[in-house]
């Protein structure tokens, strides 16, 4: 994850409480969702931005993931998603995800 | 008046060592974790001249091998060797890293390159026998220096070494004492960039068959800024590189717009040339010292070697219609505006399907989409996946979506309307442009009709926009090229016929004077 993206990240649990905070990713497949899941989860996996060795926890779920879907006004994600859900390989996203967030996920609860 | 694509250069510089010293993943690396495995790695993952030669997707570039070669060939590429290794081919040329350096002293005229004087006799004669190099640029090669000089400047100085087989051999000094836009860093990187262009428009002048003195106007796309602390972006590579490719009669300004700046320079020159402004239009970009190395660490984690070492160059060439080159439809042209919105659909939309339907065009009409076409052998070891494929898809299922096409034929959508990548990660260098070369030789031949140049840029990097850009225009058989194929026998009779009454016109008319 971008590393400037990580330091918003990392503030906005700061401010808001992490339980508050909800990660929505667009990634383009399932390793980068999942690389990003766990960066905003369990720390940086990558060593390399404000995030190594932060465990957020934070809840965190791909735009294309049913739990987010149901959220959406049907137009809207049809105007604005559907084009993409189409392409990309939702399976495979949602393994990646629902594994990190059964793992590292501290705030499913609430 | 009709606007064509005359002719295009494409060249890469093999830069190994400038992947350690001036890459920013690297440079990053030894600020926050200098004693990184790694660091310590990553000389062991550095590829030989000879390795990159013979790298299918640098072949295709430099125009030996064609995409659709490319594309039967399994990925991945890196541990494949091409049947082409020659360091030349159509469009271009490799160009080794001693060369390069030499060319880089070329370029600076404010005698801010200093190489070893040693270097220098060893390696002035390669550059020499280069057949886009002539002697005026030879001319500005001057000697060089004791290396206790060049060592002294990089110890003292705040020089940028310039290194070879990770030896100094030379330095980019700074170019103020204070001023950090003028600093040895910024000014090694744009004359990297400068000379890198400097190459790709010599090449792409020689491809066109015109002479220098022809180009009137030169359009820089590439992502530097050159400038001083008063006027950062002040510009102009453009006419820079263009003093040094000894284009005399050109002026020219820089075009910045991240990766979309080739197709946004791209229309400019189709534009500027229909207008008739300018007969000769030359749009070019140099490469980019900064993303050298950009995905290392992922490279050398999964034990492959480092394959961003190449600097990337291009060209392209437009002049008036000349009957035959393929023209730019300027009636054709995408554009991602200000309220598009950043939706994927909305984003294809006004780039892709937009454009055609005001046009009473499918998608289906468009026979090849060049999108950002990064080598996939790069990106999906990265996790950046196939990024023109992803184009591509994204393309087929907005079709889908609006009927034109069938669900099940998506994926055979991508084979048969995309290309597979082949550029370097330089940015701007892989975003639409690369195909010009290889399409202008399939409409010539007759097996395309028209390709789609999409370009887009991550304007939100510059912090100045959350918005992200983009537009693409349509290469297409000349149509003046088409309807005289299209001439009847019978319609040359009755022109023969007509051109004869008149002439039996004139001579009557001047035996009666």
């Amino acid at each position: 994850m971008d590393l400037e993206n990580q330091k918003r990240v990392k503030e906005f649990a700061e401010q808001y409480g992490p339980e508050n905070v909800v990660v929505l990713l667009g990634a383009a497949e399932g390793e980068a969702s999942g690389l990003a899941a766990e960066t905003v989860t369990n720390g940086d996996p990558t060593y390399a931005g404000p995030l190594t060795g932060v465990q957020l926890g934070l809840t965190v779920y791909h735009v294309c993931e049913p739990e987010v879907k149901a959220e959406f006004d049907p137009a809207v994600y049809d105007e604005q998603v559907s084009m993409m859900e189409m392409v990309l390989d939702v399976d495979d996203i949602i393994n990646e995800m629902s594994a990190i967030r059964e793992q590292y996920c501290k705030y499913l609860d609430k | 008046m009709k606007s064509v694509i005359k002719g295009a250069g494409y060249i890469l510089v093999h830069t190994p060592d400038m992947v350690i010293h001036n890459g920013t993943t690297q440079t990053t690396e030894r600020i926050v974790n200098p004693e990184s495995e790694y660091l310590k790695e990553l000389p062991g993952h550095i590829r030989s001249f000879e390795d990159v030669l013979s790298y299918y997707p640098n072949q295709v570039y430099i125009g030996n091998v064609t995409p659709d070669e490319l594309a039967e060939v399994p990925q991945p590429w890196c541990d494949k060797v091409c049947h082409k290794n020659g360091r030349f081919g159509q469009f271009g040329q490799m160009m080794p890293q001693e060369e390069f350096l030499l060319l880089m002293q070329a370029c600076d005229v404010f005698e801010l390159v200093y190489l070893d004087k040693d270097f220098v006799a060893e390696n002035k004669a390669k550059l020499a026998e280069n057949p886009l190099i002539d002697e005026t640029v030879m001319a500005r090669v001057n000697d060089g220096i004791e290396l206790s000089e060049i060592e002294r400047l990089v110890s003292e100085e705040h020089s940028e070494g310039l290194y070879h087989h990770d030896k100094l051999v030379g330095c980019v000094k700074r170019a103020h004492d204070i001023d950090v836009n003028l600093s040895a860093h910024v000014v090694h990187e744009n004359i990297a960039d400068k000379a890198s262009s400097v190459l790709a428009l010599l090449a792409a002048v020689k491809n066109a068959g015109i002479a220098k003195e022809d180009v009137e106007y030169v359009i820089d796309c590439a992502e530097e800024a050159c400038g001083d602390m008063n006027q950062r972006g002040g510009g102009n590579f453009a006419k820079s590189a263009a003093e040094i490719a000894g284009l005399s009669n050109a002026t020219g300004s820089d075009c910045r717009g991240f990766c979309a700046a080739p197709a946004h320079a791209m229309i400019e020159a189709a534009a500027l040339v229909a207008s008739g402004a300018y007969k000769t239009v030359a749009v070019t970009a140099g490469g980019c010292t900064a993303k050298l190395g950009m995905n290392g660490k992922d490279h050398v984690k999964k034990g492959l070697p480092i394959l961003e070492d190449m600097l990337g160059g291009f060209s392209v060439i437009v002049t008036q219609d000349d009957g035959v080159s393929p023209e730019i439809n300027l009636d054709i042209l995408g554009r991602h505006s200000v309220g598009t919105g950043s939706a994927p659909q909305a984003v294809i939309g006004s780039l892709v399907t937009d454009p055609l339907e005001r046009n009473g065009l499918k998608v289906t009409d468009i026979d090849k989409f060049s999108p950002e076409m990064q080598n996939p052998d790069i990106t999906k070891p990265a996790g950046a996946g196939d990024v023109p494929l992803a184009n591509y898809k994204m393309i087929a299922a907005l079709a889908v979506k609006k009927g034109d096409l069938q669900k099940a034929d998506l994926a055979k959508f991508t084979v048969e309307h995309g290309f597979t990548g082949w550029a370097p990660t330089q940015g701007h260098i892989p975003s639409g442009v690369p195909c010009i070369g290889h399409v202008r030789n399939a409409i010539m031949d007759g097996k395309m009709k028209r390709v789609m140049v999409i370009g887009k840029g991550s304007l939100f990097l510059g912090r100045m926009t959350n918005l992200f850009d983009g537009v693409s225009f349509v290469i297409q058989a000349n149509s003046g090229a088409e309807k005289a194929a299209g001439v009847s026998e019978e319609e040359i009779k009755k022109m023969i016929a007509k051109s004869m009454k008149e002439f039996a016109a004139a001579l009557l008319a001047s035996e009666e004077e």
